[in-house]
Order: C-alpha cells, then structure tokens, then sequence
C-alpha cells in the first residue's frame, strides 16, 4: 500500500515472475478451474501428440507444429493474465508482510504483565502498550488514551488516537502506540487477524468465484460446448461433402484444422482474462484503502442503489461555521462582531475559531491577547450552554459577555432583568429554518445580535450526487438533526432524501425497508450502534477508525476512514462489471471474423473445378494468402488478443458516472463494434507477415 | 416483383400488425382472469371442465409441480395417439379401411403431432383414418398449441410475481388456451374456409371422370376444421399429403392470405398480451419488433433469391414446386411464414425454393423458432435470447443484469444456456449421423449439397418442431422415424423443462425497480442487441454445415453447376 507505486501497472520483478507461474499453472489441477481455457489446453496436448506422431511416421508437418505452438501460447498468455493479476497482490502482499509483528506481546495477568510471543495470544486476552510498542494484535482499547501510527496498514503517516470508550476504541495489529499507554483485549485468534485476512485477500489464495462470475463461467462454458458440438460435427458434412465433390475421403479436415477452429470459436479472450478481471478488481479497491471480505461485496456494490449517508463527516464538513452577524435593534453590527470575537478568542472549538475567523475577515477586528484585556475566559459548561468572557474595567466593575443557545442566553439575560425582544426570536427561528445553528451573544443586560453558524456542505458534494443520480443511484441523508435542519442541508447538498433525528433503530428499519423494495442498501459507518444497519445493508463499510463491532459487522473495511470513500467502492464494482460485460461482448463478436478466415480455408478443396479453388473461396472475403496461412492468423491473432487486453483487464474499462444507457452506448460502440471489425484488420495484417 | 406483389405484403403485415393488439387484449383479459365476451359463450364449459376432472382453479403451484401435470398430460396425450394409430384397423371412421400403421410411423407422428411439430413422415389420405385424424391429430393440434401458451404463462408469471412460488395452475392455463382462443378462433377460422370451399365432411374417396376420360380418387373428410387449428396453433400437420398446396386445403387466394395470417396471428398478437401482463406493453412491442424485424430481413433475401433468375434455367421464373394460383410472392411469404413461426404447413415445396430461400427457411428454423415461433414456444425461446443478451449486454451498464427487475444469475444463465444448446445438438448430431450412415444417406433424393441441406432441414424441423420438410428426402424409414422421434421430444421438451426452471427461479426473486442506472430492454437499442445475440449465438453455430449446403449450392448454382 506504498503511495508510490499505486499506479504502475507493471514492472519487471512483476513480469518476470508472472512469466514464471504462466507455465506452473499448466498443472491441469489448476487448468480445470477455466474450462474454456482447459479446452484449448487439451487441444494443445492433443496437436502435439500428433506432431511428434508425425515426427515418427513420417507425415511431419510444419502447418501442424506451428498450431501447436500457439495453441500453447494461448493457454501461457491466459494463464500469465491470471499470474500477473495476482502477482500484484502478492507484491502488496509482501509489503503488508513486513510489518505483521514478530514481537512479543506484554499480557496482562492480574496487575502483573508477562512477556509472550504474538502469536500465542488467545481472544480474549488483556495486553499493555506502551509508546513505542506494536500492537501485537487486534483488539479493542478498554482502558486509556493514545496515539497509534496505522501507517503499516493505511500508508496514511499521521498518527490517529484510540481510546476506550466510544466508537475509536479498535486497533488493528501490527500498527504502532507512539503515545501513553493503553490496555487493548484481543478480539481474534491469532492468523485470523485484520492483516492476515488482508493478505490472504489480496495474495488471491481463498479467491472464490463471485456470484456473476459464476454466472458468466456458465455462459462462456455452454457457448464452448454449443461450438465444440459445431466442430465436431463438422467432420461428417464435410466427408458428405467430399464425396459429392468428387474427392477421397482422407481428404478430411485434420484434428489440428478442427482444434484451431474450435479455439477461435470459443470465446478464449475473456475466458483467459476472467479471472485477472477478477483479481484485479478487489486489487482496485485495496488500492482505493478498502478491504472487502470478500469478492462477492465488490459485485454487490455494482449494484448499490441506495445509498445511506451519514450528514456529518460525509456531506457536510462537520463544523459549524460562522457565516454572519446578525445585529440586534440598535447596535451595530461592528458592535456584535467585536462582542462575539471577545466571547470566542479563547474558545478553541472549531465553532469559536471560525467566528473569529469571520471577524477578522468581515470587519478587520484582529486577534488580542485575552490577558492584556484583563478578561476571564468562562469555558463552555453543560448546565449554563453558554460560553463567553468576563472583563474586568479599569472602574473594577466586570463586563460579561456570552453566547450560546438563545434558550441559555434568554435565561442569562432575565436573569440580568434584560430584554429578550421578539425580534431576536424571531431571527432564531428564521436561521433555525433555514438549517442553520444560531448562537445569540449578550452583554450583560442587552442581547446585541446572532451569529449565524452554519453546517458547510463539502466542496463537490452536489456534483457527487447528480453524477450518482444519473447512475441511477439514490442518495438518502442520515442526521440527527431536527426535520427542518435536516431539510434545509439537504436541499443545499442535492441529496434525494433525508431521514432526520435518526437512530440507529431508524436506520435498520429505513434498511429493511429500502430492501423489501428490491433496492440494494450500501451504507457507511463507525459506530458500536451503527453495527446492525452495516450487517443489514448489502454493502456496509465500517470505518477503520471505528469500533471492532463495526468492522466485524460491515463487509469492507476503509483504511482511510473517508465517508465518502462509499462512492468510490460503488464505482469499482461497476467497473468491474463492465469489463467483463465489454470483453464478452468484444470476444463474441470477435468470431465473426475468425468464421470468414478459416471456412473458406477449410473448404477450397470443396467442388473445385480445375484451378483448384471452390466455390467457397468466395468467402475469402480477407483475401488472406492460403488456406494454411489463413488459419495460422486466426489462431495467432487469438492468442495475441489476449496478451494484448492484459492492461485492460487489469485496469478495467474507462468508467464515466453517466446513465445506463449511455453507458451501453458508449461501451457496445467501442467492444461489440471493435470486436467485429479489430479481428478482420488483426488477422488481415498477420497473414501479410506470414506470407512475406 | 409487381406492384400488386408489393400491395400484398404490405396488406399482410399491416393485417398482423393491426391484429396484435385486438387480439393480443384479449388474450391478456382471457389469462388474468378478467371479463370477456367469450365467457358467457363457453364459461359453462369451463367450469364443467373443472369440476368433471376434480381441478380446483384456485389451486396454483410451484414450478415443479407445473412442470409435472404438463408432462403427465403430454406422456398421456402420446400414448393415447400411439395406440389409436396402431390399432386403427379396429377402430370406426374408417370408410378407406386403411390399415394399421407401424410401430416406428406410429411413434414418430404421437411424438410429432403431441409436440406441436406435425412432422409428417406418412401421406395423410392414405395413411390415416378420419378417426385418428379427429379424436387424434385434430385433439393435439389444440393441446399442443395450449402446452405451449400454459408454459409462456407461467414463465410471465415468474417475471412479474414478486418472491413467490405460484406460477399459476397448469389445468386452468390449458383449459382457457383451449377454450377461449384455440376454439373459438379456429370455428371462425373454418367456417370461413368451408365458404371458400374447403372440404369438410365424412364421405369416403370421390371417384371422377376427367376431362381425358381417365379416373381420379378425389379425397375427402373432415378438413376445413384441423386446417383451422392447424394453421392457428402452429401445427401445420395438413389434412393431405400436399398440404395448403392442395385445392381442398387451399382454394382460393382469399383463403391463402387468411391460412398465412393465421400462422403468424397468435405468436404475434401474444408479444402484446405478454407485455400487458408484465405490466409494460413497450416490452411487448419490442419482442414484437425484434421479431419482424428478422422475418423481414428473411422475407427480403428469399424475394430476391427467388425473383433473381437462375443461370441454368436462363431467365425463367422459379416455379418448379410452386403452385401457379399462388405464384412466387404467396409461396415465398408463406414458407417464411411457416418456417419462422414453427407451423409448418407449406404451399410450395420447399425442397424445390433457391438455395437462399431455402437456407433463409432453415435458418428461420435453427435460430430456435423464435421468430413469432409457435404458439407460445416462440416467445419462450425469444425469452431464452433476452436473458442471454440481457446478461451480456446488461453487465456493460456495470450492475448485475436484470430482466423486467429480475436478477438474472448462475441458475438462469444455465438453464437459458440448456434450452439453447439441446435444439442444437439434435440438429448437429443427428444431422451428421444421417450424412455418414447408409441409414441416413438412402433416404435421400438428391446428392451434392442440396442432400446436405435436406438432411439438416429434416432434423432442425424436428428440434425446433417447425414440422415442414424438404420433401427430397424420405423420412418414412425407421431410422428417420425414430431419430426425428427422439429430436422432436428433445427439442420440445429440451426447451420447455428449463423455461419452467426459469420461471420458478425469477418468480422466487424480488423486483428491482427502475431507475437511470437500469439496464433498458424496451428500446432500439435492446432490439439491434437482441438481434445481434440471435444471429451470433445461434447463427454461428450453424454457419459451418450451412455453408457446406445451402451457401456452397448457391454459389454453384451462379457457377452453373448441378448434381
């Protein structure tokens, strides 16, 4: 997960090595698993038998050898597409490797800590971390706070804290405590880590074939059988026609000319680059940060189409902002902006920086130092919900000033014998429709305005939404937020719906709901309480920030604890369909091409008159040099397409966030059209090399 | 081509097109259980129907229990034809006193006619009593027919069911196929033909005096009510031998074009009841479109290869095989007509049609009888073909394809695939069984590719249980009767038991609705992939032997060589 080189495709270690496995995946163990790819392996056997046959009873042909030769390279360049999609994940792999612990682990024993190997913890058992020490296993904070470098596994450099308590309280094993010291219980066994599990994923060793994989093995493996009955039938048409024509029947087509029309037939390009679409599409999220459980979540995304969103962190940036001062009658609004600037310059909420932000920005009222005002900073307290400043004058007497909520500043000013008027009211209502969070500031006696503080949305946001709209996706805004807060944000941020004052019982049943409708929930989460809505939804991402409940629950896991982050795992299982669908679609039409090279070939012998060529080279429409060379450019061109679709595979089709049907559109015009036509020109082009 | 050849076509499919949605209505009131016209008319017979044989009408089932009652009911339907064949020496109606037939005919025309193929390996006036012509051939040509429409129902059902098993009541679904469309139709349809002339009657064989002084046997029965049926429900099994080319099938051209319109009028006005019933009557339209657009494009190059002249003949019209009441246009619109829609019956020969036309036939044939097809096996097969292109084309949008809001998955995929790949390998094989073995090859009439194309025709009419031939070829042998037997159960049942499968799966499924990221399958787009995935997937499976008969006797034909 090293930054660097997330988006180089290949190197040379990386080709080497997949050169390597190309041939140990000739094992027919191995083989079996791709049917259509076994088909031509068996064809490749059996055109070698006959060479060497050949070799022997003295028909040797060279047409022969030269078949076998790239049947063999068909059945080494799909398994190289395989060996090389999974050689990226061992390399990521072999990085998460490094960083799993070899160290010792301090397990608590009543007050007293022992020294033990990592690996001979139990779940369950309580250890200490100290700065500097590994975490030597997953598990969850139950006593203290501190800092904790999870760069090994989010290549993300600054430290994060884990504390007990709340919905921060999960480490992952293998990252490092920089600060104080914290007593983590062990959640799993050992090997069945965060990190074990990421490395048996990305190395593909339990890869298990997804749902539409499976779906799509069956469809390439029944066309392979409707072809192979076509093939093989053809023996008998052909003595049939061979005898009406006139001719011998040892005149009839060879089983190296019958195999190499088999192989062309059979959709060999996305039947040898299956299995690297698959890999690399989990390579793709993992590069993304995300971990998924399994290859059936990425699929499953595709299909998201709703989508549960949390308001705060994922659409808005989760700080209030100060936007605006709003005067009271009577006082100006540089008044209200200096009061509100004294009232928050000790205030290190995001909140009270931001309205000091705004003074200085809006009306120039600069910092000052709160101990030359001779001012009492009076932090924000639970019981008054006001925050402010008491200053004392030179006469002594003491000035206070406060803001906070306009039930606790009404309070504070009755309590003063002040005047709440109605139309501060009034402007609290107004903001308070409008979705806004408004915070009156008093001075002692007299209310002197609002401040407008204002949930910001997140820069692109509306964007986002539209582009998923188009996709056909639906966005639903989850927040706490009374109705009409929740309205007003989420008109602002262009999400489709909301559900407000929502609790996480809200969110499970909005869930199930979504579902009885034949929609597939995906939602994003980090919470203990959030644990049921993510085992509920058909997607759940739990946040790697969040509780280990939430991980267990969710199926994918993002490293980056990025809300948004949702978005882009919908993307990659749309990519991942799509390739398949496009090199399908691209290899299916791909036969058309290869029919006009090789019947005619097969044929021109067929009720030839006497310049030898039958009626059925009229099919030559390639006007391709021999019959033999015809063939031979087939089978090459067949076997180079897929050497040639490696990168696409690996990288998936160009996706685009727009509707289905432009999306069908655009791909079919490249993949169904380039499939009739690209093979015509390949094959056309092969001959000509051959027959130089 | 005249202009009146033209006005023709146009007057034919202008009448199919504006039929679609009258009738396809109808039906779609007939099999949702809504009011109807005909139910005062044969409502009573209905329920007497139900509760003579003990069927509760209420009572729905799952998949294999629908599955179960159509087999039993076909097995029995077999059987029954079977025996009464065997033993017709013994049985009344029999005024030619024609003998037994034999066990191999016997089976091959039970299987033939249970299956809706009405392949006809004997003559049917003298072969066959009026006995068996009635209570046998005239029975299945309606049940065979209503099978058919009971298997489509159930699998609309499993499109439109939102997670249930119910996929209808098989007993109920035959029953209304029969009653309410098959019947009343086809009496309209055969009172119509008797006022053009067409024979119907109990009368033994007519001995006449012609005009030379020589004697003619004119054969006679009750025709005019199973050349109905059998046009209606694409059968296609004639009363005679010559079938529609026969004067007292086929007298007029007035009952040519309403014998043609009525093979195509059911499959068609179905697309229309099919996309009522899923809720959507574009969906309808579009398998509709698809459907004309490939007969079209079939109709067209069978035109030209038969108004083109042939070399050897120089310049003449083709009309060897053809009857000269009809000419080329009619027997040309009807055998592409026949061919597409799994009828059958034929007004030409089609041994004798171009090898174009000839192949245009075939292929109308090996795609899977999906082009109208037969009654309600035509939509089932184009339903096959949607699924597979559905899957294919669908995954390009990046979501898991869907159908109508179904998931389409593994189990779909491999029962659509098993549904395909059957019809074909009894074409395949058998086909290249029969052009190796003596067997095979002593049937034929001709050699040189046309002995190629007459062996696949004879075997793609069975598995797509189309029924029409290449009359070259005699197939009254044991080995053609059992072989095309065989072909014709696999390509009849090969199709319908996975169809069922299907439908069982997809009713078990919730419904995903629509949105802009769904996968559209009611516009241009769909039709021009549908077509495609028809023409590669089952195109190109044929493309080799085609090209070693029909395509390769063509371009000997212009090279002016004969066999």
């Amino acid at each position: 997960m090293n930054p660097q080189n997330k988006n180089i495709l290949f190197n040379k270690e990386l080709l080497l090595t997949a050169a390597k496995d190309s041939f140990t995946k000739l094992n027919p163990a191995s083989l079996i698993k791709n049917p259509v790819i076994f088909i031509v392996a068996i064809g490749s056997v059996l055109t070698t038998v006959i060479v060497f046959i050949g070799l022997f009873d003295g028909n040797y042909s060279f047409f022969n050898l030269q078949i076998a030769v790239w049947l063999w390279f068909t059945v080494l360049f799909a398994n190289f597409a395989e060996a090389i999609a999974e050689g990226r994940g061992k390399a990521q792999a072999e990085s998460l490797r490094k960083n799993r612990i070899t160290a010792k682990a301090r397990k608590l024993n009543g007050n007293q800590d022992v020294l033990i190997s990592a690996t001979d913890l139990k779940k369950g058992d309580l250890v200490v971390c100290e700065a500097g020490d590994v975490i030597p296993s997953d598990g969850e904070v139950v006593e203290g706070i501190s800092s904790v470098d999870e760069s090994a596994i989010t290549g993300e450099s600054a430290p994060v804290i884990r504390e007990s308590g709340g919905d921060r309280s999960a480490v992952t094993g293998g990252t490092k405590v920089i600060s104080d010291r914290i007593i983590i219980r062990i959640t799993t066994e050992p090997g069945d880590t965060f990190i074990d599990r990421m490395i048996a994923l990305v190395e593909g060793a339990k890869r298990q074939k997804t749902p539409n994989e499976i779906a799509l093995s069956i469809l390439l493996s029944g066309l392979s059988v409707i072809f192979l009955l076509s093939v093989a039938t053809l023996p008998a048409f052909f003595g049939y026609s061979l005898q009406a024509s006139g001719l011998p029947a040892d005149q009839n087509l060879t089983l190296p000319v019958l195999i190499a029309l088999l192989v062309c037939l059979i959709p060999t390009t996305i039947g040898g680059l299956l299995s690297a679409i698959g890999i690399s599409g989990m390579d793709r999220l993992i590069r993304r940060n995300v971990i998924a459980t399994s290859g059936r979540a990425i699929e499953a995304a595709g299909d998201v189409d709703v989508l549960l969103l949390d308001k705060t962190g994922t659409i808005t940036l989760g700080n209030r902002m100060a936007t605006d001062f709003i005067p009271a009658e009577g006082v100006t609004v540089e008044e209200l902006a200096d009061a509100a600037q004294l009232s928050s310059l000790s205030d290190e909420t995001p909140e009270g920086r931001s309205i000091v932000v705004l003074a200085k920005e809006a009306f120039n009222i600069r910092g000052r130092e709160v101990q030359q005002l001779n001012a009492t900073f009076i932090p924000f307290a639970a019981q008054t919900r006001m925050s402010g400043v008491d200053l004392k004058s030179e006469d002594g007497s003491v000035h206070r000033i406060r803001k906070g909520s306009s039930d606790a500043i009404r309070t504070f000013i009755q309590n003063s014998n002040g005047f709440f008027s109605g139309q501060i009211q009034e402007i609290v209502t107004g903001l308070a429709m409008q979705g806004a969070t408004p915070l009156v500031v008093a001075a002692d006696n007299r209310v002197l305005g609002v401040i407008h503080l204002k949930d910001i949305v997140k820069g692109g946001m509306k964007q986002r939404f539209a582009e998923l709209r188009k996709m056909g996706i639906r966005t639903v805004m989850i927040t706490g937020d009374n109705p009409l807060t929740a309205a007003a944000i989420a008109a602002e941020a262009g999400v489709d719906d909301f559900m407000a004052e929502a609790t996480p019982e809200d969110k499970l049943r909005r869930i199930r709901e979504e579902q009885s409708k034949g929609h597939l929930v995906g939602m994003i989460g980090d919470g203990t309480n959030d644990a049921p809505a993510l085992a509920q939804a058909d997607i759940g991402i739990a946040m790697n920030s969040g509780t280990q409940a939430a991980r267990e629950a969710g199926n994918m896991v993002d490293l980056d604890s990025n809300p948004t982050k949702l978005i882009e795992v919908v993307e990659v299982g749309k990519q991942l369909l799509m390739t398949r669908g496009s090199l399908t679609t691209f290899s299916i039409a791909n036969d058309v091409a290869k029919y006009f090279a090789i019947i005619p070939a097969i044929a021109v012998a067929l009720y030839a008159g006497a310049d030898g060529t039958g009626p059925l080279s009229l099919l030559n429409i390639m006007n391709l040099g021999s019959p033999q060379s015809a063939i031979l450019s087939a089978v090459i061109f067949n076997a180079l397409i897929i050497i040639l679709l490696v990168p696409l595979a690996l990288k998936g089709v160009r996706y685009r966030p727009i509707s289905a049907s432009l999306a069908l559109t655009h791909n079919l015009f490249i993949y169904g059209l380039g499939g009739l036509i690209v093979p015509f020109i390949g094959i056309k082009l092969i001959d000509i090399l051959i027959n130089l | 081509m005249t202009t009146f050849d033209y006005f023709q076509i146009i007057l034919f499919f202008t009448a199919l097109t504006a039929l679609t949605p009258l009738l396809g209505n109808f039906m779609y009131k007939v099999f949702t259980g809504q009011k109807h016209f005909m139910l005062p008319v044969f409502g009573w017979l209905e329920k007497l129907t139900y509760g003579a044989s003990g069927i509760d009408p209420r009572k729905e089932t799952d998949w294999r229990s629908y599955t179960f009652n159509l087999l039993i009911f076909n097995l029995s339907g077999l059987v029954f034809l079977f025996l009464i064949q065997v033993f017709q020496g013994y049985l009344p109606l029999n005024p030619a006193n024609l003998p037994n037939v034999s066990w191999h005919s016997a089976f091959n025309t039970a299987v033939s006619f249970m299956t809706n193929t009405n392949w006809q390996g004997y003559a049917g006036e003298t072969t066959l009593s009026y006995f068996v012509q009635m209570i046998g051939l005239t029975v299945q040509n309606f049940v065979s027919a209503a099978t058919g429409l009971a298997v489509i129902l159930a699998l609309i059902r499993g499109l439109s069911n939102k997670s249930s098993e119910k996929l209808g009541n098989f007993w109920v679904d035959l029953t209304r196929s029969t009653l309410y469309v098959l019947l009343p139709l086809s009496i309209l349809l055969s009172v119509t033909l008797v006022g053009q002339g067409v024979v119907q009657n109990f009368k033994s064989y007519d001995t006449v005096q012609t005009l030379e002084g020589q004697e003619q046997i004119l054969p006679m029965g009750p025709a005019a009510s199973q050349i109905a049926i059998k046009q209606l429900g694409t059968n296609g099994g004639g009363f005679f031998n010559t079938n529609s080319a026969h004067p007292f099938e086929n007298p007029t051209p007035f009952s040519n074009f309403l014998e043609m319109l009525a093979i195509l009028l059911i499959p068609s006005a179905f697309t229309f009841t099919y996309g009522k019933m899923v809720g959507s009557v574009r969906q309808g339209w579009t398998i509709f479109s698809a459907m004309l657009i490939l007969l079209l494009t079939g109709l067209s190059i069978s035109l030209y290869a038969e108004y083109s002249a042939n070399p050897l003949f120089g310049n003449l019209p083709l009309m060897e095989g053809k009857e000269t009441r009809f000419g080329i246009t009619n027997s040309v619109l009807w055998a592409t007509s026949t061919s597409a829609a799994s009828n059958g019956s034929v007004n030409a020969m089609h041994d004798s049609l171009s090898p174009l036309a000839g192949m245009v036939a075939m292929i109308n044939i090996m795609l899977g009888e999906i082009i109208f097809g037969g009654v309600g096996a035509g939509l089932y097969g184009m339903i096959i073909f949607v699924i597979i292109t559905v899957f294919i084309a669908g995954l390009m949008v990046g979501r898991t394809p869907e159908y109508l809001g179904k998931k389409i998955q593994a189990f779909e995929v491999q029962m659509a695939m098993i549904a395909i790949l059957l019809p074909n390998l009894v074409i395949l094989v058998f086909s290249a069984i029969a052009s190796v073995s003596s067997a095979g090859l002593s049937g034929l009439n001709n050699y040189g590719p046309h002995g190629l194309s007459e062996i696949l025709y004879a075997y793609s009419s069975a598995a797509g249980n189309n029924g029409s031939a290449f009359a070259g070829l005699n197939a009254n042998t044991v080995f053609y009767n059992l072989t095309l037997g065989i072909g014709m159960l696999i390509g009849r049942f090969g199709v319908i038991i996975p169809v069922l499968a299907i439908a069982g799966s997809l009713g078990n499924k919730n419904v995903t609705p629509d949105s802009t990221g769904t996968f559209r399958t009611d516009n241009w787009l769909f039709i021009g992939l549908l077509i495609s995935v028809i023409l590669i997937v089952g195109g190109l499976t044929h493309f080799p032997a085609l090209s070693l008969g029909p395509i390769v006797e063509h371009i000997l034909m212009n090279q002016h060589s004969t066999f």
